[in-house]
């Protein structure tokens, strides 16, 4: 029998791999100090992105990932009172979705996971919207529509595809590749590391990549799917499997809120020129549990959390714009008083969230009246008007 | 336009042709349905007069062809799915019953999924296992989906319109071994009185005792109550063509007409269809029942190897003797 020679590329299996160094594929622009990085052949495509920017846009990003921080603390705390059912953190990853929400224009539409506060932020929802479906009052908390930001979706995975067809209908009604700035539209779908191991996922990249569809695939590679590190997900870190399906992958530091902004904005605008999807590995790390249920201390160490800590998105900001003398304490401090009071007030709104009526969990079910369903409400309401009754006596 | 006479596949195929005609924003898509027109050529000829965007060939992905329906329905558009063969749904279960039965309601009325599937079902064709099930009852039991199973030409011309014409989701059951039967076909939209999309229709009036049917088992069950009469028994057919919602009234009062009740349907019996309606008969017509509400469906094993399909299959012999059982109380 002939010896089978089995050829292997040179991939570095994941477990191998450091989870604190993105490598030199990845863009970077800021270092964990805040200092200015020279260019890189990584990073030297989006250098003119990010040296448009203004000293006014650097301090309303700070600003974004300090308010994005403090409403998701306010949830967390809000969950340990009692008033949330569950609260999934974003803690360390405020720099991937701050600097992917802003380079999203308005007509872009975005499909979040469950996680994707800052985002949602960038996107104008309220932040005490946030809360209706962790209060348990509601299965969403804002309508997808008015500002282009759909539910929460919380089977991993199921928005990829969502996302897809929903640029594949772009496509369809011409908003790509008009030239019109004001008209051109894509679409960013947001998972996590954990999402990438899904069908769905890969059936997304399928799909876009056929259809060449205007749609940015934005993985936020927190290094743990709940309990399990990347090497249980995939042997081959995210960005490097986007070529497979026909389309460019890039690693971005995901901590660097200025890098995150230039390649999203890339690819954002090669989307909507008519170029087709872009996979996104903003490479990043879940400093909280993944939510409010799980113990991180049960499946990972100290000494990783605090190596990941050093690489705090806000700090590297502020480093940058002090740094740079765009900033002065006077503007952090103002920031943190502007905290403060979101703080109060999504405190506030979540205590004071009015309790949804009972019988509107009969209601929206359909669009067209279902008689089974109009059966049962009848039923309940029968059934609920009879206490009402026997209290009065 | 005139009545012409034509197969059940030609039916639905015109009813998808005059709903695309209809509708610009109505979109055909699943694994070859373009130039090929399906597998069973549903779609022929689609293609060629509507262009690849509105008859969209998918990569071969159930969960990704149903899952991007979502996102162009929210866009506007009305996608219409093909299932290859029921037996493939399975890859885009989660799709079907975590988001598009489900979105109405999470948006609390904000987006509507105007989605209908279409799955051929059923057995009879001599076909290789997974290409012969019946898994309606999965899709009943969600809320949030109509399900809806055509029987005839004349019925599946009309009644594909109307789950496209629906802002709701709808599963729409085809019974492949039925695709090539030929009947009269009132083109006409002006003409008669139509049934509504969840309208049961009784097919064959009698007396003595009622057969609940649909799709395929619709046909068996009106020769079935030929036999009957041979035997000077008089048996009535109920086509319930809706699943969900089951039109209780009609069911009701076909079922107080006779005193006697037979579901028959092809899928296992075990929580069938024929469980909840038979459940649903005992509690509103109880005192009109002569008899218990029987049922005749296939076993509780997974659909065997075809050379078995007569004997799984609900079949005159086996729904006649549940009438003789039936008549004997």
């Amino acid at each position: 029998m002939p010896d089978v020679a089995v050829h292997h590329e040179t991939v570095v299996p994941q477990a191998q791999q450091d989870i604190t160094d993105g490598g030199p594929d990845m863009v970077q622009f800021v270092d964990g100090e805040g200092t200015r990085l020279e260019r890189t052949p990584a990073n030297t495509p989006y250098a003119d992105i990010v040296e448009a920017l203004t000293p006014e846009d650097g301090r309303s990003m700070y600003r974004d990932l300090v308010l994005v921080r403090r409403l998701d603390a306010e949830g967390h705390a809000l969950q340990r009172q009692g008033e949330l059912g569950l609260w999934p953190s974003l803690l360390g990853q405020e720099a991937a979705q701050v600097g992917a929400g802003r380079a999203m224009r308005s007509q872009d539409f975005a499909f979040p996971g469950y996680r994707e506060h800052g985002v949602a932020w960038c996107r104008g929802i309220e932040p005490e919207q946030l809360l209706a479906l962790f209060r348990g009052v509601d299965n969403g908390g804002w309508s997808p529509s008015e500002l282009n930001y759909h539910l929460y979706t919380i089977v991993i995975g199921n928005q990829m595809l969502h996302a897809t067809g929903y640029a594949m209908g772009m496509q369809r009604d011409g908003v790509v590749g008009t030239g019109d700035e004001e008209r051109d539209a894509a679409v960013m779908a947001f998972t996590g590391d954990g999402g990438t191991a899904q069908g769905d996922f890969n059936e997304s990249l399928v799909f876009a990549g056929v259809a060449n569809a205007p749609l940015v695939i934005f993985v936020q590679n927190n290094q743990w799917a709940i309990s399990e590190p990347n090497y249980k997900q995939f042997r081959v870190p995210p960005y490097q499997r986007a070529q497979g399906f026909g389309f460019p992958g890039i690693r971005v530091d995901g901590n660097d809120v200025l890098a995150v902004y230039a390649v999203t904005k890339a690819a954002l605008d090669n989307a909507r020129s008519g170029q087709g999807p872009t996979l996104i590995e903003a490479f990043t790390y879940r400093l909280g549990a993944h939510t409010t249920s799980d113990d991180p201390t049960k499946y990972r160490s100290a000494a990783e959390v605090d190596i990941w800590r050093e690489k705090d998105p806000i700090k590297r900001m502020r480093g940058f714009l002090s740094q740079k003398g765009y900033a002065d304490d006077a503007f952090y401090a103002s920031v943190d008083r502007e905290a403060d009071e979101l703080a109060v007030r999504v405190r506030t709104a979540c205590q004071n969230m009015p309790e949804p009526s009972q019988e509107r969990m009969f209601d929206e079910i359909y669009v067209d009246p279902h008689p089974v369903v109009e059966r049962e409400k009848a039923q309940f309401l029968e059934y609920q008007a009879g206490f009402e009754t026997e209290g009065a006596r | 336009m005139a009545a012409q006479k034509m197969t059940l596949a030609k039916g639905i195929n015109a009813g998808l042709r005059a709903a695309m005609e209809a509708d610009p924003k109505v979109l055909l898509m699943g694994e070859d349905v373009g130039k090929l027109g399906g597998v069973f050529r549903i779609t022929e000829g689609l293609q060629k007069d509507f262009g690849e965007d509105r008859v969209v060939d998918t990569p071969l992905a159930e969960s990704g062809i149903v899952g991007t329906a979502i996102g162009l329905a929210m866009r506007g558009y009305r996608p219409v799915v093909e299932i290859q063969f029921d037996g493939f749904i399975y890859p885009a279960f989660d799709q079907i019953v975590s988001q598009l039965a489900k979105m109405h309601a999470r948006s609390r009325g904000a987006l509507r999924l105007p989605i209908v599937i279409r799955v051929p079902f059923g057995g009879g064709i001599g076909a290789v296992e997974h290409h012969s099930e019946s898994n309606e009852a999965y899709f009943a039991h969600t809320a949030g989906l109509r399900v809806v199973a055509c029987s005839d030409p004349a019925d599946a011309y009309w009644m594909i319109q109307q789950a496209i014409s629906s802002d709701d989701p709808v599963m729409f059951y085809e019974p492949k071994r039925r695709y090539h039967e030929r009947a009269e076909v009132d083109l006409d939209p002006q003409s008669g009185s139509r049934l509504g999309l969840h309208d049961a229709r009784v097919v064959r009036d009698g007396t003595q005792l009622t057969l609940l049917a649909y799709g395929p088992t619709v046909k068996t069950c009106l020769q079935v109550a030929d036999a009957a009469a041979q035997e000077g028994i008089s048996l009535q057919v109920v086509d319930l063509r809706s699943l969900s919602p089951l039109d209780t009234e009609t069911i009701d009062r076909a079922v107080k007409s006779t005193g006697r009740a037979i579901v028959v349907h092809e899928a296992s019996t075990f929580l069938g269809l024929g469980s909840e309606i038979a459940a649903h008969i005992q509690q509103e017509c109880f005192h009109h029942l002569e008899a218990p509400v029987l049922r005749v469906g296939g076993y509780n094993i997974p659909y065997p190897p075809s050379r078995f399909e007569e004997e799984f299959l609900p079949g005159l012999d086996r729904i006649l003797e549940a009438v003789d059982r039936s008549l004997a109380y």
